[in-house]
């Protein structure tokens, strides 16, 4: 039976070994060693910080950085306020039917491709767009308007895409906290801010955790939205990742930005973590 | 806050409007692709020009349907193949793991279960450049050494559905492992007694208990799948899923056809979902 368990242990363990070793770290591993060589000519490489030293040394590349990381905390933090009231109206608030089919509805966007999210946005937004054409019937403005292709319309786009993720995960938590316990702060001479700020946020930390975490990771690595909504001057780090792979074929660069992406996110996740006091395993189940 | 407590009326009122306009907000999108599928004219904008189903069956240049549209019909192929075997894929890995993680103790447990949620947190467009990297450099080493040229590891298929079941594996196995933590384990237990072996007890007892997470999780995979856009970016080759090609299509500006393919992606998505839900509640 032993030998039957050890034999058991060493069958489960092949397939994650295989699969977190040749496709996970292995190909991170080849990753970095191409980051740090350098084309000497035809098929000779050194090893050299050449490549980083571009990123640090171009001020297109760092900006362009820059932004994302502030763009993508900025957006996390406006699905935060947004999605949070929402959260607790189904968790606490709506009962019965009314909150498992406002759950439910909650799930529908995600269920349809990012693409068709953003493609909604840009019949709603753009010039020839909804937004504008009721803008003029209601005579507020005399022609068409743009509204897509800026930050702003980046940003709407990018929260839409993410709000299932943070509402999701605060609903699950808050659903957890008892009503008595809220009974009890009212009782106690609590007001409605100290109590969500006493109770009902505290409570709700690991959600507020998980939920930051996954939109600020799909914000900080969305190539999609970006690029259909964003304008001329709202490029995203992935853009660059893309164009010096696709379309430069400069793989050395393209390699390094990619590694610096992975940095930029490992620090911040781990950042949130260390601030909300989760742990990655907590968070993640 | 909660209905126990009694609050000012206004505020109450204030509340609810918040709620109603944020599912508008969530709605409406969704709702104008769907509109303008139906919508008589080049553009998938205002003015309306009345009612049609060309955009769907229609067979004349300009107005070609999706169903006679032969690259959009191609690349929903592409799709669906691609999630079938990652969605089949996924689930298998997804099972080992969870057994692994629920049912053995050994060294780097700690560890190996913190790789394993990895994926989760590194940008699907990192995930998709390491394995294009790495890919061809397998790819470039065993043709200069044995003469191999080896077609699977270029851009194409085989990569994207590599690259899709390296992140969705955990997925997976997080919503089986979920269950099998519910399990009883006394039950296995009963049929060992009762003369099974391990292995007939746990195909006889324990999967017939996981079946619906591993159809739930079968479901998850295939509709993560058919959405994925950043990873398979990175790694596709001469055949398109229907995320990408649509995207190229986008890209040089739209028609009511991207319109009609939406909401037949909708359509077929949520659909799929509900069917999940269905079959959980059976259970």
């Amino acid at each position: 039976m032993r030998a039957g368990a050890k034999l058991g242990l060493i069958l489960l363990l092949m397939p994650l070994l295989l699969w977190l070793g040749l496709l996970i770290i292995v190909p991170h591993i080849d990753m970095f060693l191409v980051s740090i060589r350098e084309r000497i000519g035809v098929g000779r490489y050194q090893i050299s910080p050449a490549n980083y030293l571009t990123f640090f040394t171009e001020p297109l590349y760092l900006v362009t950085f820059m932004r994302t990381a502030l763009m993508s905390i900025l957006t996390t933090a406006i699905t935060l306020v947004i999605g949070f009231p929402v959260a607790f109206y189904i968790a606490k608030v709506a009962k019965g039917r009314l909150q498992s089919s406002l759950f439910l509805l909650c799930l529908v966007p995600f269920w349809v491709s990012e693409l068709v999210r953003t493609f909604g946005w840009m019949i709603l937004l753009r010039e020839t767009g909804i937004f504008s054409s009721f803008l003029q019937w209601l005579g507020l403005v005399d022609g068409p308007v743009e509204m897509l292709y800026n930050d702003v319309a980046m940003i709407v786009g990018l929260v839409y895409t993410s709000m299932l993720f943070m509402v999701v995960p605060l609903v699950t938590t808050m659903e957890s906290l008892d009503d008595s316990v809220i009974e009890a702060g009212y009782d106690l001479g609590g007001s409605n801010l100290s109590i969500l700020r006493e109770i009902v946020i505290p409570h709700a930390m690991p959600g507020i955790a998980s939920g930051s975490i996954v939109v600020f990771m799909l914000s900080l690595g969305n190539y999609l939205t970006p690029t259909m909504l964003g304008g001329k001057d709202s490029l995203w780090f992935t853009e660059l990742i893309y164009s010096q792979f696709i379309v430069r074929f400069n793989w050395e660069l393209g390699a390094a930005f990619g590694f610096m992406l992975l940095i930029l996110s490992s620090i911040i996740v781990w950042a949130m973590l260390k601030v909300t006091g989760q742990t990655l395993e907590k968070t993640m189940t | 806050m909660i209905p126990t407590i009694r609050q000012p009326l206004s505020l109450t009122l204030v509340y609810r409007a918040y709620v109603v306009l944020f599912f508008v907000y969530l709605a409406l999108p969704l709702l104008v692709v769907s509109v303008f599928a139906f919508n008589d004219s080049l553009f998938p904008s205002l003015p309306w020009k009345g009612f049609t189903w060309n955009w769907f069956f229609g067979d004349q240049r300009p107005m070609i349907g999706v169903f006679n549209e032969r690259p959009i019909m191609r690349a929903l192929n592409n799709s669906a193949f691609i999630a079938v075997f990652v969605s089949a894929l996924s689930v298998c890995v997804g099972t080992t793991n969870a057994f692994l993680f629920n049912r053995y103790n050994f060294p780097l447990r700690g560890l190996l279960y913190v790789l394993m949620l990895l994926p989760l947190v590194i940008p699907g467009i990192v995930l998709g450049i390491s394995i294009l990297v790495f890919s061809s450099t397998l790819a470039n080493g065993l043709e200069d050494g044995m003469g191999w040229d080896i077609y699977a590891l270029r851009p194409g298929l085989p990569l994207v559905i590599l690259g899709q079941f390296s992140f969705i594996t955990t997925i997976v196995t997080l919503v089986i492992s979920a269950r099998l933590q519910k399990f009883d384990r006394t039950l296995e237990e009963a049929a060992l007694n009762l003369g099974a072996g391990p292995l007939t007890a746990v195909r006889t007892v324990t999967i017939p208990y996981l079946l619906p997470a591993l159809v739930g999780g079968f479901g998850v995979a295939f509709l993560m799948s058919f959405e994925n856009f950043n990873t398979t970016l990175m790694l596709v080759g001469s055949d398109a899923p229907l995320t990408i090609a649509m995207f190229d299509r986008l890209k040089e500006g739209s028609t009511p056809l991207l319109n009609a393919v939406s909401l037949l992606l909708m359509l077929g998505s949520s659909g799929l979902a509900l069917l999940m839900i269905l079959f959980q509640r059976k259970r």
